[in-house]
């Protein structure tokens, strides 16, 4: 009975891959032109990469509530009830702390990079803060967690810096007589280069205390 | 034929289709994340390939960076309660 | 078929793959891998189904991405906290007395 509910089943979704397959290949009919309306309306975004253009001006909603969904995941995981701390775990080796150590303001450095070049070429606040996430989780398992406690104290004002500015904006621009984040073409740039850095701030927080889990930073504190 | 520009997506997707295989279907859980990791890893280029080199960059440092050393925290935390209680 | 298309299939297959063992697995872990992975087949359908180089999905993507990763680190330590008794719920003894 089992074999057989197990056939059936890889039977039922080979035939859902083939149809989901000849469905994703059928020709589709055109509809409006998004790349060129992109590429046309680049010139007041305050940006020259296309990416960059739709994720914090065309589609800055999606961007913001992003950083809300960060925030939400980031509160869940700190309304459980904490873990004991781990045990046993191996002491640091002399290889990983000077690789982390070379290493560390490399990352760093690339992470700010990322964050400019994203005006002109690939590059972007999440991919930033994703790197400097790494760069403190490297930190983290190198033994090098004096930033940690600092970190505890901070962390909710650190965590929604980022809405907080965006949010900031979105009411600045709504005052001034346009639309929620309808961002002026004049000062787009310098606006998506002030969102996105806070951004970066706030998703590598995030992310290190999603990667630290429940009530760990209490644990390590000093 | 035409087929040979195809051949570096041909190899990419059987490539991508065998590591999330043994992602999935690997016994131990260690082994499955270190194929998980390096299945992100062939996506990133996957994006490469589709003229996507944002996503490529997100993917290389979330999709696989990020979600493996979370993936790896849990498994180890996972791995000490298992020899407690064998 | 172009190598678009050739992607846009093998996301459809990776979903089928991924459902499959979501349904057959039995650690929660590995059920969280196969969210992920068709959670990444989709992202590949969404991308390799636009023009080459249209960033419009390519910016949902990342979107995407972002949101994943948290909902992984979310659903980690849930099960974490399944699995391992916390601090306050154990027993007085210590774990060897069980």
């Amino acid at each position: 009975m089992k074999a057989f509910a197990s056939a059936a089943l890889a039977l039922l979704l080979a035939g859902l891959a083939a149809v989901l397959a000849w469905t994703v290949t059928r020709p589709v009919t055109p509809g409006r032109d998004v790349p060129a309306l992109i590429a046309g309306a680049l010139d007041v975004s305050g940006v020259s990469h296309p990416v960059t253009a739709v994720l914090l001006n065309f589609r800055g909603y999606d961007t913001l509530l992003e950083l809300v969904v960060l925030l939400i995941a980031l509160a869940g995981v700190r309304c459980l009830a904490p873990l004991p701390p781990p045990r046993g775990s191996a002491p640091v080796g002399g290889v990983l702390r000077e690789l982390a150590s070379l290493l560390l303001p490399v990352l760093v450095l690339v992470a700010v990079y990322l964050l400019w070049a994203g005006a002109t070429r690939p590059g972007g606040a999440f991919q930033g803060g994703a790197l400097l996430a790494a760069a403190g989780i490297l930190a983290l398992l190198a033994g090098r967690d004096r930033f940690l406690w600092r970190l505890e104290h901070r962390l909710w004002p650190l965590a929604c810096l980022g809405v907080a500015v965006f949010l900031a904006v979105a009411a600045g621009t709504l005052a001034a007589g346009g639309v929620l984040l309808g961002l002026p073409s004049a000062h787009a740039g310098t606006l998506i280069l002030v969102i996105e850095g806070f951004a970066l701030l706030s998703i590598a927080v995030t992310l290190v205390a999603l990667f630290l889990g429940t009530g760990e930073l209490e644990d390590r504190d000093p | 034929m035409t087929l040979l520009p195809l051949a570096p997506d041909v190899l990419l997707g059987v490539a991508l289709l065998f590591t999330a295989w043994r992602a999935l279907y690997t016994q131990a859980l260690f082994p499955a994340v270190v194929f998980f990791v390096a299945f992100g890893m062939l996506l990133a280029l996957a994006w490469m390939r589709l003229q996507a080199p944002d996503v490529a960059l997100a993917e290389a440092a979330i999709g696989a960076g990020l979600t493996g050393a979370l993936l790896m925290a849990a498994v180890a935390r996972l791995r000490g309660r298992d020899e407690d209680r064998p | 078929m172009t190598g678009q298309a050739l992607y846009a299939v093998l996301g459809c297959g990776l979903f089928c793959l991924g459902f499959h063992a979501l349904v057959v697995a039995a650690h929660p872990l590995r059920r969280l891998l196969a969210v992920n992975v068709m959670g990444s087949s989709v992202f590949l359908v969404l991308v390799a189904g636009a023009a080459p180089g249209d960033p419009l999905p390519q910016a949902l993507v990342i979107t995407g991405i972002v949101v994943a990763v948290a909902a992984t680190a979310l659903g980690l330590n849930l099960l974490l906290r399944l699995a391992v008794p916390a601090a306050a719920d154990e027993p007085a003894d210590g774990e060897g007395g069980s």
